[in-house]
């Protein structure tokens, strides 16, 4: 009974980190990737109207970009724990450039902020002023991704 | 004694031959003589041509990506190279003629007479046209100098030995086009962008034990040169977005999802932005045009 108690407690003992070790991205990965979402459905109204794929609706444009303005004011301060790069974990393209350029990231996220305020003012007023402001939102999620983004396959 | 007499004889002419098969090859003298640059024309060469993805200071944006300081660093397997000056100014190009900038990009060697390393690639541009050296010329002296001292490359032996890049461009310097397009006026175009200016398959076309572009996998993705990961196929059988979405792309960044391009694309797109529509569409339809592998 005793060895094999032992063992028991050792295969528990064992076993314990390996719960640990994540199956899946953290509550702030998700919620990262959960507003990515969000914005990429709003720029792809957007862009499909200045595209001319979708039909131009000045309505429904403009509820696109007051999302995005939304989403561009989240608090980040929650979002970007420790431990939740690409190095730490295998369900996030965040690069370790974010928490070594902590104000480089914030005016980056800051950009993405102005843009969306572009993209609300011109949203409602044609589609031929959606083509410039998507140019510019297009700049701001580059400008980011490009330093803080690993790239996906 | 005899024997010993002939085999240094051989070994004399053996080396001969390697040292005139690897002489440094620039054109001929009179090859620019009587080209009129224009500043406009040579804008668009320059961003199909994606100088400034090197040879800006590595992090600049906007305005600063015509400040061509040099510094950017590439790594590969035979060391690093890191891009020099080529801002009109004494540490840049200042001095030089459309002659010097002809050699360089279409024969890779420098105004001293020796190879240029291929990372400037020449491989691809050494099938643009004269005119269009001569353009770009004339917008490279209007951009802002820089005097930022270049830094030299960091490479081992005997990859350090340039002359040797002599044998390496009679296997891989060649002017023919990769891919046969007939005589669609749009296709031609964007063949010309992508494969005398725009230089794509550098990277999205797989390279061979030296370093050579194995053009019979023309775009069919790559291995990044640092090892980490690889660079996606660009044959219409993997990118199965529409002409009109690989367009929207170069322009704004924004994958048919909305997802946006990051890395080295990142830098591309804000090249390719500068374009007209109709030069992005004429890349688009190239790219949808490319020989696939079911052609093995």
């Amino acid at each position: 009974m005793k060895p094999l108690s032992f063992v028991t407690a050792a295969a528990i003992a064992l076993a314990a980190p390996m719960a640990m070790a994540q199956d899946g991205p953290s509550a702030q990965e998700k919620a990262r990737q959960g507003m990515m979402r969000i914005m990429a459905l709003n720029m792809g109204v957007l862009g499909g109207m200045a595209k001319g794929e979708i039909a131009y609706d000045a309505d429904r444009a403009q509820k696109a970009a007051d999302t995005l303005v939304a989403v561009s004011m989240i608090d980040q301060s929650n979002l970007w724990p420790e431990g939740t790069d690409k190095d730490s974990s295998k369900f996030t393209g965040a690069l370790p450039a974010i928490w070594q350029k902590p104000d480089e990231f914030a005016k980056a996220w800051m950009a993405l902020g102005e843009a969306a305020r572009g993209l609300q003012a011109a949203a409602g007023s044609g589609r031929a002023a959606l083509g410039p402001a998507m140019g510019g939102a297009g700049k701001a999620c580059k400008g980011c991704h490009e330093t803080f983004r690993a790239k996906t396959e | 004694m005899r024997l010993i007499r002939w085999l240094f004889a051989v070994a004399l002419l053996a080396g001969a031959a390697v040292w005139w098969l690897t002489r440094p090859q620039p054109l001929p003298d009179d090859a620019t003589a009587g080209l009129q640059g224009d500043a406009a024309r040579g804008e668009t060469v320059f961003w199909a041509a994606g100088c400034a993805s090197c040879h800006a200071a590595p992090g600049a944006k906007d305005a600063a990506r015509l400040i061509l300081s040099g510094g950017y660093r590439i790594q590969s397997p035979f060391g690093t190279f890191v891009a020099p000056n080529i801002s009109p100014s004494p540490q840049g190009i200042g001095g030089w003629s459309a002659q010097d900038l002809a050699n360089a990009l279409i024969a890779g060697v420098s105004p001293s007479g020796q190879h240029y390393y291929p990372a400037l690639p020449y491989t691809t541009y050494t099938r643009m046209t004269l005119q269009d050296v001569a353009d770009l010329k004339v917008y490279l002296d209007g951009l802002p100098p820089s005097d930022a001292p270049g830094a030299a490359h960091e490479l081992g032996f005997p990859f350090n030995i340039r002359r040797g890049l002599g044998l390496w461009k009679q296997v891989n310097l060649s002017a023919d086009w990769v891919v046969e397009v007939g005589d669609d006026p749009q296709l031609q175009r964007g063949r010309y962008l992508v494969e005398a200016l725009g230089h794509c398959a550098e990277c999205h076309t797989p390279r061979d034990a030296f370093g050579g572009l194995d053009v019979a996998r023309w775009m069919r993705g790559a291995p990044t040169p640092s090892g980490k990961g690889r660079i996606p196929p660009l044959t219409p059988d993997k990118l199965t977005w529409s002409a009109a979405d690989i367009a929207y792309y170069l322009e704004t960044g924004f994958t048919p999802d909305y997802d946006s391009a990051g890395g080295e694309m990142a830098q591309v797109v804000e090249n390719l932005a500068h374009l007209s529509p109709r030069d992005r569409l004429a890349i688009a339809a190239y790219l949808k045009a490319l020989p696939g592998p079911a052609g093995d």
